[in-house]
C-alpha cells in the first residue's frame, strides 16, 4: 500500500488510493485506485450506478450527507480526506475544480455570468473587482464565447446549452486549478456541440497542463479525448490502462461487454480514433 | 464585433452611427425593467378603478335602506323627510350617475360624508388607517423576520430537534384562532403577569407625537420623543405578535420547503465545488432563489393579516380602520364602507405591486423576458 503511494505521488498530481465510500450501510465504492497526471485526460467509464460520479464528488468532499469514506486522496502531499473543512474549502475551486453534467442547472439562474466567474476568483485569489473582471473576459475568450465584454453582463438563460457548458468550464478554470473533474460534461448537450466541448477540454488540458478526470458512460466520447481509460463496475476499478489498450484489446470481460453494447455509429467513431474495430473483434 | 469596441476603431468618420448603436444596446439592456415596472403600475391603476366600481356596486346591492338605518323611528314614517334625506345624500339619482359623482369625488380626495361620525370620510380614514397600517406593518415585518429565519433554521437542521420544535410551533401558529389568542395574550401578559401595557396605542396620560405619518412609533422617532416611542412600541408589540403568529407559522413552513428544494439544486453543489464560504452559499445561492415563493405567500398572507386586524383591534381597543369598518357596515354608512373598501383594495394593490417588483429584483428572468 505504502509503496504504491510513493510511485503515485511521484508522477501524479492527484492520487486516489483504496477509496471506499458507504452510504447508509451500502458500499458504493469498494477500494478505488486512480492517478491523474498533468496534461493528461483520464477517462472514467462504467454504467450508471458504478460509482464514477461518486469518485469525482469524493475528491471535492461533496458526497451526500451521512457518507462514510476511507482511503486516501493525495493532492500535493496532502490527504484531502483528512483535511479540516476550512482547508478543504480552500482547495475546492482553487486547486481542484469541477464541471457538472447539465449546464442548465449547474449555473445560478439569477446571477450574471460575470458574477459567477469572478466570485470565487475574488475569494480564493483576493483579486480586486477590476482584475477579476479582466480575467473573466480573458477566460470567456479562452472558451470562445463571442463578445466576452458584453457576455459577462448577461444571465445563463440568455445562452445556448453548449455556450453554457463553455461558461461552466470557464468558471471551473477561473482560479487556475491543477485538476479538473468533468462529470459527464457532454451528456446533456446536442451531439453537434459535444465535439466542440470535448475539443475545448482537450485543448485546455494540453495548453494549461491540466490533469483532467473525464467521467462518462459514453465510450465514443472516451475514445475521442482520453489518454488513459479506467473502467468501473459495482464500485470497483476493473481495468485501467492507455486508451489504445483498454479500448482495443480489453482484458476484462466487462470492458468487452461495454464495447459491444456501443451503437453502430459510436463504435465507428471509437474505431476511427483508436485505429481498430473493437466491437467486431469480439463476436457475441 | 461587439458594439462597445466598435466606436474606438473609426472615431473620425462613422463614429456617430456606431456609438448610437452602442447606446441603443445599453438602453435595450436596461429598458426591460422599466417597461416591466410601467406595465405593472398601469395594471395597478386599472385595478384601482375596478375596485371603486366593485365596492360601489356591492355596497348598493346590499339589502337594507340606509335612510332607514340612519333616520330615527319617527322620521322614517314621514316620506317627505326620507325623500329629503335621500336627496341630501345623492341617493335619488340613477346609479351610474351616483357612481360618477362618487368617482370624481374620490379623485379629488372626497369620499363623502360619514353618516355615523358626521365628518368627511377622508378625515376618518386619515385618522384610522395609519393605526391599522402600523399594526399590520409591524406584524408583517415580525412575520417576515421570524418566519423566514425559522424556516431557514428548520431546513438546515432538517429532522433534528430544532426542526421538530419549529414544526410544532408553526402548526400551533397556523391552527390557533387569532381572536382566542388575542384574548389569552391580553389576559396572561397584561392582566396576570402585568408585563405588557394595556389597550390603546400609547399610555393614557401621554400626548400622541406630532403628526407626520400617523404611525406613532415613526412619528415619535422623527420628533425624537423617545419616551413616547417606547410607549407606542410597547403597546404595539403584543397585538402585532398575536396578529403575526399565523403568518409566522405559514412562512416558516413555506420557507423550509423552499430552502430544502433549493438546497438540492445543482448550482448549490456547484457553488460548494467552487469553495465559496458557507454564508455566501446560504444567502446568494440558497436564500435568494428560495425567497421567490416565500414573497408570494407573504403577499397573500398580508390580506388575511388585514382582515385579522378587525378582531385584534376590537380586543386591544386599537383605534384602527377595522373597528371603523365594522361600525360603518352595521349602520349601513355607505360612504364610509366604500371608503374603507377602496383603501383596503389599494393597500392590497400596493402590496401586490411590491411583490411583483421584488420578483423582478430577485429573478432577472422575470424582468428580462
Amino acid at each position: 500500500m505504502s509503496e504504491r503511494h510513493e510511485t503515485a505521488a511521484g508522477n501524479g498530481v492527484l492520487a486516489i488510493e483504496g477509496l471506499t465510500v458507504a452510504i447508509g450501510g451500502k458500499e458504493i465504492l469498494r477500494g478505488v485506485d486512480l492517478t491523474l497526471e498533468p496534461g493528461r485526460v483520464h477517462g472514467l467509464a462504467g454504467e450508471s450506478g458504478s460509482g464514477k460520479t461518486m469518485t469525482g464528488l469524493a475528491v471535492l468532499g461533496l458526497l451526500p450527507h451521512g457518507a462514510r469514506v476511507s482511503g486516501r486522496i493525495a493532492l500535493a502531499g496532502r490527504d484531502l480526506l483528512s483535511l479540516p473543512p476550512k482547508q478543504l474549502n480552500a482547495v475546492r475551486g482553487a486547486e481542484v475544480a469541477m464541471v457538472f453534467q447539465d449546464p442548465a442547472t449547474s449555473l445560478h439562474p439569477m446571477l450574471t455570468v460575470g458574477r459567477q466567474l469572478t466570485e470565487h476568483m475574488r475569494h480564493h485569489l483576493r483579486l480586486s473587482r477590476g482584475e477579476a473582471r479582466e480575467r473573466a473576459i480573458d477566460l470567456m475568450r479562452k472558451v470562445r464565447i463571442p463578445g466576452p465584454e458584453e457576455a459577462i453582463g448577461r444571465y445563463p438563460h440568455q445562452f445556448s446549452g453548449g455556450m453554457r457548458q463553455r461558461i461552466a468550464i470557464a468558471v471551473a478554470l477561473a482560479c487556475a486549478p491543477k485538476v479538473l473533474i468533468a462529470d459527464e460534461p457532454t451528456t446533456a448537450l446536442d451531439v453537434t456541440v459535444q465535439a466542440g466541448i470535448l475539443r475545448l477540454l482537450r485543448g485546455l488540458c494540453d495548453d494549461l497542463g491540466l490533469a483532467v478526470l473525464l467521467v462518462t458512460h459514453d465510450l465514443g466520447v472516451m475514445s475521442a479525448v482520453a489518454d488513459e481509460v479506467s473502467v468501473m463496475k459495482d464500485g470497483l476499478m476493473v481495468e485501467t490502462g492507455p486508451r489504445g489498450q483498454v479500448l482495443v484489446e480489453p482484458r476484462h470481460a466487462y470492458t468487452r461487454a461495454l464495447l459491444e453494447s456501443l451503437p453502430e455509429n459510436a463504435g465507428n467513431a471509437a474505431a476511427a480514433t483508436a485505429g481498430a474495430e473493437p466491437s467486431e473483434g469480439e463476436p457475441a | 464585433m461587439s458594439p462597445t469596441s466598435a466606436p474606438s476603431k473609426d472615431r473620425a468618420g462613422g463614429a456617430a452611427p456606431d456609438s448610437r448603436k452602442a447606446v441603443r444596446g445599453r438602453v435595450a439592456r436596461r429598458h426591460p425593467f422599466a417597461r416591466f415596472l410601467v406595465r405593472r403600475i398601469i395594471t395597478a391603476l386599472l385595478l384601482a378603478l375596478g375596485i371603486t366600481l366593485v365596492t360601489f356596486i356591492l355596497t348598493n346591492l346590499v339589502p337594507g335602506d340606509p335612510a332607514a338605518a340612519n333616520l330615527g323611528q319617527r322620521a322614517i314614517g314621514d316620506p317627505a323627510i326620507v325623500a329629503q334625506w335621500r336627496a341630501d345624500h345623492g341617493l335619488d339619482k340613477p346609479l351610474p350617475q351616483q357612481y360618477l359623482v362618487h368617482l370624481s369625488g374620490v379623485l379629488h380626495g372626497d369620499f363623502g360624508q360619514s353618516q355615523q361620525s358626521h365628518r368627511p370620510v377622508a378625515d376618518d380614514l386619515a385618522e384610522f388607517v395609519p393605526a391599522t397600517l402600523e399594526l399590520a406593518g409591524a406584524a408583517i415585518l415580525i412575520s417576515l423576520v421570524l418566519g423566514v429565519g425559522f424556516g431557514v433554521v428548520a431546513a438546515l437542521r432538517r429532522d433534528r430537534l430544532a426542526d421538530h420544535i419549529l414544526r410544532v410551533t408553526s402548526l400551533f401558529g397556523i391552527s390557533v384562532p387569532t381572536f382566542w389568542l388575542a384574548l389569552v395574550a391580553f389576559y396572561v401578559f397584561f392582566y396576570r403577569l402585568q408585563i405588557t401595557p394595556g389597550s390603546g396605542r400609547i399610555d393614557p396620560g401621554m400626548t400622541p407625537p406630532p403628526h407626520a405619518t400617523g404611525l406613532y412609533t415613526v412619528d415619535a422617532a422623527l420628533a425624537g420623543q423617545w419616551d413616547v416611542f417606547a410607549s407606542a412600541a410597547g403597546h404595539l408589540v403584543t397585538p402585532a405578535l398575536v396578529l403575526a403568529l399565523y403568518t409566522i407559522g405559514l412562512l416558516t413552513r413555506f420557507t423550509r420547503s423552499a430552502v430544502l428544494e433549493v438546497l438540492g439544486q445543482d448550482y448549490v453543489r456547484a457553488a460548494r465545488a467552487k469553495g465559496l464560504p458557507g454564508r455566501v452559499i446560504l444567502f446568494r445561492y440558497v436564500l435568494r432563489p428560495a425567497l421567490v415563493p416565500v414573497i408570494t405567500v407573504a403577499g397573500l398572507a398580508f390580506g388575511s393579516l388585514l382582515s385579522g386586524t378587525v378582531l385584534v383591534e376590537a380586543i386591544f381597543a386599537w383605534p384602527g380602520v377595522g373597528q371603523y369598518a365594522y361600525k360603518s357596515a352595521t349602520s349601513l354608512d355607505l360612504p364610509a364602507v366604500m371608503g374603507v373598501g377602496l383603501v383596503v383594495g389599494v393597500v392590497y394593490l400596493v402590496i401586490n405591486l411590491i411583490v411583483d417588483v421584488l420578483y423582478g429584483v430577485i429573478d432577472p428572468r422575470v424582468r428580462l423576458s
